[in-house]
């Protein structure tokens, strides 16, 4: 019974040879490289099979089956006899592909891929590297500009009064639009989970009557010490970032400070904005009396519906709120502020004197965090990040080096075999 | 299954079973008993269903939760539903919901079947003889003592003593198939005091009391006593045997109608009795995952711990405890610190406790369930002689198929055919060899016998006489059951097919057997006489005595006894001088692997003959130990016998019996044969199959050899020291080596015969018994192949035990078609039944059973070879799985990864099923559990691991700037956790695809089609806004993530950088396997070269008929 497959593997092997493949791209790399060129089938499965292709059907033909045998279960009973059924199923002779990882194929894979991963990573290095950004730390520790006095004066104290403060830069050449303003908050656990929970959905979709009765989640900001429901009620709502920038450009030296347009529109989720928040529905066309019975946040100066004159960015769905109700990942994080698109700056921030003025209300010193103002250019994979590039970077090289140590390999494997080959 | 209502009747069964039962047939009570102590007995219902209608819902769930996962997972679903926790309850309530769910559904079902089939006998009408008249009732309203009558093909409702049948002589026919799978008619006898009564009226008029054990549930014992108190006032007392008791289940045949009254009802008879589950096996694999449970759940525990601690430590500033922003309420700030921090723990634990699959076991339990379909499907073994297939009676074994260590093998009927033919008979020293043809009415004088020299003609005769009389054959005829059998239609039934052989023997040499009527033999001898002989007392063959005995009175008035059986037993006794020369022709014909009987005879002088019918009569009358009783009385009986001869029987090795072993061998599998033969007998049974080759040295324990010196014992201790001495220095190395040199170095086979098993096993007071045993141990891992002959049933399943309880626990398989047999298969891990011919109790009790021993060959290697690949996968996997919105959390392991790997576990062939039954070493590798233990198991731990980190790391890496797009616009937390998961999803998916290697549209359809699943959902859940949800928090957030490159590149980057290390290892294996392979295949020829001389002769000398001849 015992019989020698050996002869057979050998022709077998020496058969995938012939394979077309990738061999043609790749020829003569191994024949500099190999001593016999083609050999470099690494793998196959079984002796018995794998005549050619790395993967292949193996056509293994369904046979006819005596008709009704299709539903093995019932045709079993139905012919009375207990022969189980001769389908290609339950023989498990299902045709099938197999593939095989073989040298072949990986190789000229991982080569490629490697080369598109660098490229990729390339590509995605330059322009993250090609985005601008312009912070400034406006936290206001003690002696690091002029909002330390904001920053000292906001210790232990929960709301703030406003305090102004500014920051004050130029820029020597233009800096390409569009221009973005983000906030950075760190320290900031928008991610913990009591945190995160602390919110009405429902009420902040303008459902009345979750307007009045707030989820429990809430608490402790869930009604007022009056007992009135709060809206909109949780921690996330009442931690609500207040500082207010604007921004102003001096043309020339010496000359008027000019406001920049800020776009506060269109920096939230279009479906948060449109979906996802809605107002209550106003009573008498006022939305102020849509909110009667109801309280602001404790830490808030002014009710939900003062947020903006602007009718259709005030109350849940003015978009600082709708941004800020988006809770961040990490403990640091950006909102977007604003977008500067608008006039002159369209193109982007001309060569000048700025001043950004701050509004300072957000007391962050309490938990050891920091603010930042950032002025950031975009680019088609969003903001700077030079993590993505480099991985790709990374990977693509760790992808053509592999494919290098596995060719060694390979190549040593194949001439110890072939020496095997020889000795018999 | 728990068969707990079982159990508990079986205890309390139990406890009644001392004393024995009294039953007033026909209930009448019988005026003159003593004391009439109303016994009550249980009504005939019978109940195999485990729940009623109210109880179900109840039992069924606290069934379920006494498993520790389910129980573990209801914990946690309550701590979820209890302490506020990140995860919503409904996360673990709806795997822990669905696995309950199908189960009791399952459960539930197979319940409602049993319920159906219980009243559908229940509820079967039945005629009961009441105030002599025929009543019809139901089923279960039978009470003992009723008198009850049955017709022709029913099935007896309950345990009855024959009282009367439509026969004059009292008897009826019975099969028993659905008892123990024998279905030749056995014949029942009525007492003869009551065999008149045949009417209702006059069984009315019976007054009689029996007195009986209590039940029991083996089905071939029975004692009891009836006392019938007809007109005299003194009873008539007559024994009870089983042969008078028809039991409930069995099928009266051949036999028009019968009466018989009522002993053992519903769930006392002995069918019930016997219907209990069978102890679960659990496989090793199941042992493997409880332990990874357990390992993942002091990982879970540590992680609980660690976090629990990190977030106190991290709260210990107060800015992180309680910021501005985000302030605890007055009731949170009252909790008792300890209390928290347990609360906090717990949440924790529910928070990871997706380490822990919940959907696995339903997974495996259905991989399993439906994976058992493909063996009874397979169509390689079906066997056309009895038209059926394969049969899975336990689907938790599948990949205990690929685990075999030590496979024990029945020899009769499992490597035999258990197909007899009558090859030669010994007279007096003189051969007689048989033309071997089997027509009928060829049965003359001198035609097909061969003389080789003539024994003396009446010694001849006697030995064919013996011949005819000495057996418990029964003839079926297709007719009527009367005498006009002279026809050659004769069809013989017996419980052994020895028995047919030796008979269809002996009519070949001109005696037929004509059957039994009215206790007379009837035979026609060889001038075509009819002679009848009185059949006075049959002992029948049982294992222990190995002999069976009739006395049967001549014609002539002459007192004759019988017996035939193995020489071992007859030897002893007959006189010494007659032995020598047929013993010569016994080993002879053992060595050609023939079975051999010795007859001897014995004439009873009519005086001896009464005293010994009284001591039979006596020992018929007792209640206990009625066997044991008889054996002795025959015991005496048997001694000084003459001997007349000896037959040889064939019996024929199965179908590629011999490949079939020599494919285990190269598996690496430890071949054990286990039979009652005679050694020699089973010696060359062994060499035929290949078990034993020539150049296998063997090593022999056995009566003969230890008998040459005084002290059994010593020259026992001897004998084991020198083989040991032997062994240890042929294989200074471990067993596991020697299963790779297996080829290379000298073979030991090991023959070890029962008694001196006993001796080893149980050998007495001496300190050195337990040496003995490990000795004995010793010296049998080191062999290649063990035979042990002339084993009893319950020394075949201690040696099973004994091989189980070695170090490193191997798994055991056992196989076997006979009786004898079961409880071999029920102590071993994986018990095969051979659908043979020797009844079907094998196969009822095993957990597998083939039709054939060849089939072995391929449910090891192939079937059990790819289940235990298969389930290996299927738990890695499950374990490697490794969080996030409720939804996604709960459709994570029921939906997106548990179909494609169930498909993938169900389908894939890693190897070919050709290629693994033609090279069995592939079984090695898999061999000893090798894919579950701690390497891949921590492999796959670190891989899930490593991956962890890569999914999160690389995200938050990406999160440095999240504004991802080319708006600027923001991305959140649900973001972050909806681009891990899809990672993880795709990760999971994929390497899963890596790991196919056997690509059916099934697989394709599964593994993308989940993918697609996965993407259509995440769309469908974030695309809507669900009222029912509190939090809206996935709204739009996958479709929005969509939107980004960034994200696009970085997903693939991640599911990317995740497979890498696997796609490396990949390729690797397959340059390492595909050298391996041919260093293989150039070994293999070699081998293959030189071990083919040594088989070539071997098969020659065995399968030729040469050796037949003297």
């Amino acid at each position: 019974m015992v019989q020698s497959p050996g002869p057979a593997v050998r022709s077998l092997s020496r058969r995938g040879l012939q394979l077309p493949s990738f061999r043609v791209r790749l020829a003569p790399a191994l024949q500099a490289l190999g001593r016999r060129k083609g050999r470099w089938y690494l793998s196959s499965p079984s002796h018995s099979e794998q005549p050619g292709a790395a993967a292949h059907l193996r056509e293994e033909e369904l046979r006819p089956a005596p008709e009704g045998t299709r539903a093995p279960l019932a045709s079993a009973t139905a012919r009375g006899a207990h022969q189980p059924d001769n389908t290609a199923f339950t023989q498990q002779r299902l045709p099938a592909w197999q593939p095989l990882l073989s040298a072949s194929i990986t190789l000229p894979l991982f080569f490629c891929a490697g080369l598109a991963f660098i490229g990729l990573g390339l590509g995605l290095y330059y322009s993250s590297n090609g985005i601008k950004e312009l912070g400034y730390d406006y936290t206001g520790n003690p002696g690091s500009g002029n909002c330390s006095l904001c920053g000292v004066a906001d210790q232990d104290r929960a709301p703030p009064p406003s305090c102004p403060c500014a920051w004050y830069f130029s820029l020597s050449e233009l800096f390409p639009g569009p221009v973005y303003l983000y906030y950075e908050l760190t320290n900031f656990y928008q991610n913990n989970r009591r945190y995160g929970v602390s919110r009405d959905d429902a009420q902040l979709s303008g459902l009345p009557s979750a307007l009045r009765h707030p989820a429990n989640e809430c608490a402790p900001y869930q009604r007022s010490p009056a007992g009135l429901p709060i809206a909109p009620c949780g921690a996330i709502a009442n931690s609500l970032f207040n500082d207010t920038f604007s921004l102003w450009h001096q043309r020339l030296p010496g000359g008027p400070y000019v406001e920049v347009p800020l776009d506060r529109t269109g920096i939230a989720w279009w479906t948060d904005y449109h979906v996802k928040f809605h107002n209550p529905p106003l009573v008498n066309g006022s939305l102020a009396l849509a909110f009667q019975g109801t309280a602001r946040p404790p830490n808030w100066p002014r009710p939900v519906y003062l947020l903006s004159p602007d009718p259709n960015n005030t109350g849940f769905v003015n978009q600082d709120f709708v941004v800020w109700m988006r809770t961040a990942a990490l403990p640091w994080f950006r909102k977007l502020y604003a977008r500067i698109r608008q006039g002159n700056y369209s193109a982007g921030l001309p060569r000048g004197a700025y001043r950004l003025n701050i509004t300072y209300n957000y007391p962050v010193r309490a938990f050891g965090g920091h603010k930042r103002i950032i002025l950031s250019s975009i680019s088609w994979m969003g903001g700077k990040n030079p993590f993505l590039g480099i991985a790709y970077l990374v990977v693509g090289s760790l992808c053509i080096l592999t494919g290098f140590v596995m060719l060694v390999v390979y190549i040593r494997y194949q001439d110890q075999s072939d020496e095997a080959d020889d000795q018999e | 299954m728990e068969p707990q209502p079982f159990r508990e009747l079986l205890l309390c069964a139990e406890e009644k079973r001392v004393g024995t039962r009294t039953v007033f047939v026909g209930n009448h009570p019988i005026s003159v008993a003593e004391d009439y102590i109303a016994q009550r007995f249980c009504d005939n219902r019978i109940v195999s269903s485990k729940y009623t209608f109210w109880n179900f819902i109840p039992k069924n769930l606290f069934e379920q939760f006494r498993r520790i996962a389910n129980f573990y997972f209801l914990i946690i679903f309550l701590v979820q539903v209890t302490v506020d926790t990140p995860t919503s309850p409904v996360t673990s309530g709806l795997p822990l919901f669905f696995v309950i769910t199908v189960t009791a559904i399952k459960q539930g079902y197979e319940d409602w079947l049993r319920h159906r089939a219980d009243k559908e006998v229940n509820k079967r009408h039945v005629y009961i003889i009441e105030n002599a008249k025929r009543v019809r009732k139901e089923s279960e309203k039978i009470k003992v003592g009723d008198v009850v009558e049955v017709q022709a093909d029913e099935t007896f409702p309950c345990d009855l003593i024959l009282l009367s049948s439509c026969t004059s002589d009292g008897t009826c026919y019975v099969t028993t198939a659905s008892l123990d799978g024998e279905s030749n008619c056995k014949t029942h006898f009525a007492v003869r005091d009551t065999i008149a009564l045949g009417t209702a009226e006059s069984i009315d008029r019976l007054r009689a009391a029996i007195e009986c054990e209590q039940p029991q549930p083996d089905l071939y014992k029975f004692v009891g006593r009836i006392s019938i108190y007809s007109n005299s006032p003194e009873a008539v007392a007559r024994s009870l045997g089983p042969e008078n008791l028809l039991l409930k289940g069995a099928t009266l045949k051949n036999t028009k109608k019968i009466y018989g009254v009522a002993v053992y009802t519903g769930m006392e008879t002995k069918m019930a009795l016997n219907y209990q589950g069978k102890s679960q096996k659990r496989s090793a694999v199941e042992k493997s995952i409880n332990l990874f449970l357990i390992v993942y759940l002091s990982i879970l525990l540590t992680k609980a711990a660690v976090c629990t601690i990190l977030k106190y430590v991290w709260q210990n500033t107060p800015y992180n405890d309680e910021p501005w922003y985000n302030q605890k309420t007055q009731k949170e700030r009252d909790t008792f610190k300890v209390l928290k921090m347990f609360t906090d723990f717990l949440s924790f634990m529910v928070l990871f406790n997706f380490i822990i699959p919940v959907s696995m076991y339903v997974t495996v339990e259905m991989q399993k369930f439906l994976g058992s379909f493909f063996i009874s499907w397979d169509k390689d073994f079906y066997d056309e002689e009895i038209d059926e297939g394969a049969l899975v009676n336990t689907s938790d074994l599948n990949e205990e198929l690929g685990q075999v260590d030590y496979v024990f093998t029945d020899k009769t009927g499992t490597l035999t055919e258990n197909s007899m033919e009558f090859i030669e008979c010994c007279i007096d020293g003189h051969t007689y060899k048989g033309v071997i043809q089997e027509t009928d009415g060829f049965s003359q004088t001198d035609g097909p016998l061969t003389y080789f020299d003539k024994a003396d003609k009446s010694r001849e005769e006697l030995f064919l006489r013996a011949l005819c009389l000495c057996h418990t054959v029964e003839i079926k005829t297709n007719d009527a059951v009367d005498g006009a059998t002279e026809s050659a239609e004769l069809t013989y039934v017996a419980s052994s097919p020895d028995e047919i052989a030796l008979v269809k023997g002996a009519k070949k040499y001109g005696f037929t057997f004509l059957g039994i009527h009215n206790g007379y033999m009837r035979v026609e001898n060889q001038r075509k006489e009819i002679e009848d002989y009185e059949l006075l007392h049959t002992l029948n063959f049982d294992s222990d005595r190995r002999r069976m005995s009739v006395i049967v009175r001549t014609q002539a008035g002459d007192i004759l006894l019988f017996c035939k059986g193995a020489d071992s037993t007859v030897f002893p006794r007959v006189q010494n001088h007659e032995i020598e020369a047929t013993k010569a022709h016994v080993e002879q014909n053992a060595m050609d692997g023939y079975r051999t009987l010795c007859v001897a005879f014995k004439e009873i002088a009519p005086d001896d003959y009464e005293r010994i019918d009284r001591q039979l009569m006596e020992a018929k009358m007792a209640l206990q130990d009625r066997e044991e009783k008889l054996g002795k009385v025959f015991d005496d009986i048997e001694t000084n016998m003459n001997l007349i001869g000896a037959t040889a029987v064939e019996d024929k090795l199965q179908d590629q019996a011999a490949e079939t072993i020599e494919a285990l061998h190269a598996a690496g599998l430890k071949v054990w044969v286990l039979t009652g033969d005679k050694m020699e007998t089973a010696k060359s049974t062994c060499y035929a199959c290949r078990l034993f080759q020539t150049s296998t040295e063997l090593l022999e324990l056995t009566t003969k050899t230890i008998e040459e010196s005084e002290r059994k014992e010593d020259r026992l201790h001897e004998l084991l020291i020198e083989y040991r001495k032997k062994l240890v220095h042929e294989f200074p190395k471990s067993t596991r080596s020697l299963k790779k040199t297996w080829t290379e170095q000298q073979e030991y086979g090991l023959i070890i015969d029962g008694s001196t098993l006993s001796l080893i096993l149980n050998s007495s007071h001496d300190s050195s018994s337990n040496n003995y045993k490990s000795i004995f141990v010793q010296i049998c891992m080191k062999c290649t192949a063990v035979l042990c002959c002339r084993m009893a049933p319950l020394q075949k399943a201690q040696i099973v035990r004994m091989v189980k309880n070695l170090k490193g626990s191997p798994i055991t398989l056992s196989i076997g078609d006979g009786a004898n047999d079961v409880s071999m298969i029920l102590e071993s891990h994986v018990g095969i039944g051979i659908k043979g011919k020797e009844g079907r109790q094998a196969s009822r009790n095993s957990d597998y059973s083939v039709p054939k021993f060849k089939h072995l060959k391929k449910l090891l290697l192939a079937h059990g070879h790819l289940y235990y690949v298969r389930i290996a996968h299927l738990v890695q996997y499950f374990f490697y799985k490794p969080l996030y919105d409720a939804a996604y959390l709960t459709m994570y392991n029921i939906c997106f990864t548990s179909l494609p790997i169930l498909a993938y576990s169900l389908l894939e062939q890693h190897i070919d099923i050709d290629t693994l039954t033609s090279d069995p070493r592939l079984y090695m590798k898999i061999s000893g559990n090798s894919m579950l233990q701690w390497g891949p198991f921590l492999y796959w731990t670190f891989l899930a691991a490593f991956e962890g980190m890569v999914f999160f790391f690389g995200t938050y890496f990406l999160f440095q700037t999240s504004s991802l797009e080319e708006n600027a616009k923001v991305y959140g937390n649900w973001t972050f956790g909806t681009i891990v998961f899809t990672v993880l999803v795709f990760t999971v998916t994929l390497k899963l695809a890596l790991d196919t290697r056997f690509w059916t549209w099934i697989n394709h359809f599964v593994i993308w089609g989940s993918l697609a699943f996965y993407v259509f959902f995440s769309f469908f859940w974030g695309g809507i806004i669900w009222p029912f949800l509190k939090q809206q928090r996935m709204y739009f957030v996958f479709a929005q993530m969509l939107s980004s490159v960034s994200i696009w590149l970085a997903i693939i980057l991640l599911v990317f950088i995740s497979l890498f290390p696997e796609i490396l290892l990949i390729v690797l294996k397959n340059v390492r396997r595909r050298s391996a392979r041919r260093n293989l295949s150039c070994k293999k020829a070699s081998d293959s070269l030189s071990t083919r001389p040594s088989v070539r002769p071997l098969l020659l000398r065995t399968f030729s008929d040469e050796s037949n001849i003297l």
